[in-house]
């Protein structure tokens, strides 16, 4: 299972962490590819305060408005961590510490890390390495790969 | 429906999981262990135990459990059972399989 993660709110990011663990669970391999935001899920000073999107998501049934309103999005997203806890969710760092103890292999996008002026080093020790789309579109090559876009 | 593994009959699932525990003998974890070409050690039995004794406390399953047990980390979790761990090792357990995402 070969994902692409290019955004950063909580909701995509943990949807490209349980894709691949689940992935891992049923003995598939599972790579993750993480690009333009998608790389604050990756990145140590970031990635414990991703937000939840407030504004433009129907699906959380407040107006517009509203969810524009300061600390609107820490709320949302504090609600949401908590439910989370109650399923034994893990936090994002720790996901990540079992994706990678899991086998997932973690990959950050060389474009976007030069568009975002990070270096290899801001990221977590369990990337495997900065590479290219081409670079990750080889290592899926083959029958029966999956490419999953978030 | 009904199985012989290691020469008892054993009421399974249509995956092959021990519907009553009460049935299952070391032999027949072992028997299962091979069909999934898995030699087991003592670590192997350690963690076997460890799911056998959480699934007696009805006490949910999941990786991050597993991995948070103190009896084995994730990395060797998946080294000891490869291709699906949580699955293969509840087989082997005669535990029902986990409906765990994570």
């Amino acid at each position: 299972m070969m994902i692409i993660l290019s955004k950063a709110t909580i909701e995509n990011v943990y949807s490209a962490f349980v894709l691949a663990n689940g992935a891992r669970m049923e003995g598939i391999e599972a790579e993750m590819f993480c690009t333009f935001f998608g790389l604050e899920a990756i990145h140590k000073k970031k990635l414990n305060n991703l937000h939840v999107a407030t504004v433009g998501n129907p699906a959380m049934h407040i107006p517009t408005m509203v969810g524009g309103l300061p600390g609107m999005e820490a709320f949302a997203t504090h609600m949401m961590k908590k439910e989370m806890d109650k399923i034994d969710m893990p936090g994002v760092e720790e996901f990540l510490d079992i994706l990678v103890a899991s086998g997932v292999k973690i990959w950050a996008c060389k474009l976007a890390m030069d568009m975002f002026h990070y270096e290899k080093k801001d990221l977590i020790d369990g990337v495997e390495a900065v590479i290219t789309v081409g670079d990750f579109y080889h290592r899926s090559e083959g029958e029966g790969v999956h490419m999953l876009f978030i | 429906m009904e199985k012989i593994i290691a020469g008892k009959s054993v009421a399974v699932n249509e995956e092959g999981y021990l519907t009553n525990f009460a049935q299952w003998e070391k032999s027949i974890g072992e028997e299962i262990a091979k069909e999934n070409a898995i030699e087991l050690t003592p670590r192997h039995w350690d963690v076997i135990k460890y799911i056998q004794d959480e699934v007696k406390k009805e006490s949910p399953l999941s990786i991050r459990k597993i991995g948070k047990s103190g009896v084995v980390d994730i990395k060797e979790f998946y080294a000891l059972f490869p291709n699906a761990p949580l699955k293969t090792a509840t087989k082997i357990a005669g535990v029902p399989k986990p409906a765990s995402c994570i």
